[in-house]
């Protein structure tokens, strides 16, 4: 068989390319090569990114009510990391305890371990609480600009800073609006008072506002929970391609919100954190048992 | 804190209403099913017309459940959007549901086979036959009990039969064709059996998918098409 093919085929073909022509072994191996599915390896790169926050066996008390209790992990560079869990879990207060907002809260300490941004221990003396700020910018549940406008809203920030410069001023104002998909809405209307746009675009421009001062990290309070799902889904947007250049860590409670915008999902319970994974294996398969009883509305 | 066993119905309220529905409803379809079986089964071996073409008449009763489970699944998942074991039940409880309906229609089509076989004599003794159908029984019979007790280690096993009513199949073909080959006059009859052997032996197959998805809702891991539990 093969010699009458190869003299068939040598008629039009040089008898280098016919050998090319045959299926080799080879081929068929890779055929039957099984291929790591994308998602699969897209979880283990995410679970090994490199750690921005690295929260080291912290205790939080509220006076004398322990609050937390030796929280341990890592918070992944570049990637959403959500906080669920159940109301008073403690999830809110780890988020404050991020740049620092509960020190104005009377009576509350850190108890025992650290927090450390970029290795460096945001409860040490040395740190200048308004830098961290800076670096770990925060959105609240609410939103609440100030009662200016909405370029003062933007500007607020590097004002402080005392940076007063026009153009520099202006070219905040539109990357940060733009960057919070809020620029076209807005850009006719810059110098009227902020308290005049909707709540979903007011909570677009807390997250401008946010992103004005160029942090590393955004803290996210359930930024989603007042907006009607129109507003939400132009936040989660906007989460999405935050992303690319800043560490989000969100707080919410609505958990296909969780599922849908976040890459790592942590599950807190009473001021311990129960499990953290890669976001779908949170939402498809946990491994604890509270986990899943939270996830599918089966608490109490 | 208290809490319900996994994919448990919840304590109150339209979730679980609704889970607990779909369940009940998958419940109702396997005995029917079963039952279809039986009768069929019964109608071959006791040649009974009146068996027969109730296996037939019941079957419409199936179709319409299994286009109820699909809209009760629709309905949770838009209103619902499970997560964890209730996202894979939705997912398992369609094809369980898909899975029985097909094992009714098999049972219909050995009823019809044996109005066929009614008209002549037996051409052997039924051995062969009665046996696959009571190893696909038990599957099915398992297979369920494995979905309610929540054993996805029963379902592991129920899978492993299926190779033994394929055997018989395969063996039991091979038996009809030399009938065939010796006596022409016995073709209409072998050809009857092969087709009742070969739903037999796809029932059980429709059995070992659904012990596959049971094994799925409770482990989390596919093992279909031959996947170790480790893979």
């Amino acid at each position: 068989m093969v010699t009458t093919k190869a003299s068939l085929m040598s008629q039009t073909q040089p008898t280098t390319m016919m050998d090319e022509s045959i299926p080799t072994t080879q081929t068929t191996e890779v055929v039957h090569t099984p291929v790591a599915t994308p998602s699969a390896s897209d979880k283990a790169a995410r679970l090994n990114a490199p750690t921005i926050i690295d929260i080291n066996n912290v205790d939080f008390y509220y006076g004398q009510s322990k609050a937390l209790h030796g929280i341990n992990f890592p918070i992944k560079e570049k990637l959403v990391t959500a906080f669920i869990g159940p109301s008073g879990c403690g999830k809110s207060t780890l988020l404050r305890c991020l740049n620092r907002m509960n020190d104005l809260v009377d009576g509350t300490r850190i108890g025992a371990g650290s927090i450390k941004i970029s290795g460096v221990d945001i409860y040490d003396p040395s740190v200048d609480v308004i830098e961290l700020r800076k670096r770990v910018g925060m959105v609240f549940q609410k939103s609440n600009p100030f009662p200016k406008s909405i370029y003062e809203n933007i500007v607020y920030g590097l004002r402080l800073q005392g940076i007063n410069n026009k153009g520099r001023l202006d070219e905040t104002v539109e990357r940060s609006l733009r960057g919070a998909a809020l620029w076209e809405e807005v850009r006719d209307r810059l110098h009227t008072s902020a308290l005049g746009l909707s709540g979903g675009q007011q909570q677009r421009l807390c997250i401008a506002r946010a992103i004005a001062v160029e942090p590393e990290i955004i803290l996210m309070d359930e930024p989603c929970s007042a907006l009607d799902p129109i507003a939400t889904v132009k936040v989660e947007e906007l989460i999405h391609q935050l992303k690319q250049d800043y560490t989000i860590v969100i707080v919410t409670h609505n958990m296909q919100q969780a599922g849908r915008c976040s890459d790592i999902t942590a599950f807190f319970y009473m001021g311990r954190l129960i499990e953290i994974d890669a976001t779908e294996k949170i939402f498809t398969n946990p491994t604890q048992k509270q986990t899943e009883d939270y996830i599918s509305g089966r608490f109490g | 804190m208290t809490t319900t066993p996994s994919n448990a119905p919840y304590s109150n309220g339209p979730a679980s209403e609704q889970i607990a529905n779909i369940r009940e409803t998958l419940l109702l379809m396997a005995s029917l099913a079963n039952r279809n079986l039986s009768l069929a089964m019964r109608a071959l071996v006791e040649r009974d017309e009146k068996l027969a073409a109730s296996v037939e008449a019941e079957d419409s009763q199936l179709d319409e459940l299994e286009i109820s489970v699909d809209e009760l699944v629709i309905n949770h998942m838009a209103t619902h959007a499970p997560v964890a074991t209730d996202c894979r039940f939705m997912l398992v409880a369609s094809k369980i549901s898909s899975n029985l309906e097909r094992i009714a229609d098999q049972a219909v089509s050995i009823a019809r086979r044996s109005l066929e076989l009614n008209k002549e004599p037996l051409l052997k003794p039924l051995i062969d036959i009665p046996r696959m159908a009571q190893i696909a029984e038990g599957m099915l019979r398992d297979s369920v009990t494995a979905l309610i007790e929540r054993k996805p280690e029963l379902a592991q096993e129920i899978i492993k039969r299926d190779k033994e009513v394929d055997a018989i199949n395969k063996q039991l073909a091979r038996e009809l064709t030399s009938f065939m080959l010796e006596d022409p006059t016995t073709i209409t009859r072998a050809l009857n059996l092969t087709i009742v052997a070969r739903c037999l032996e796809r029932i059980a197959d429709h059995c070992k998918n659904i012990a596959e998805e049971v094994y799925y809702l409770y482990q989390a891991i596919d093992i279909r098409h031959d996947r170790t539990p480790t893979s």
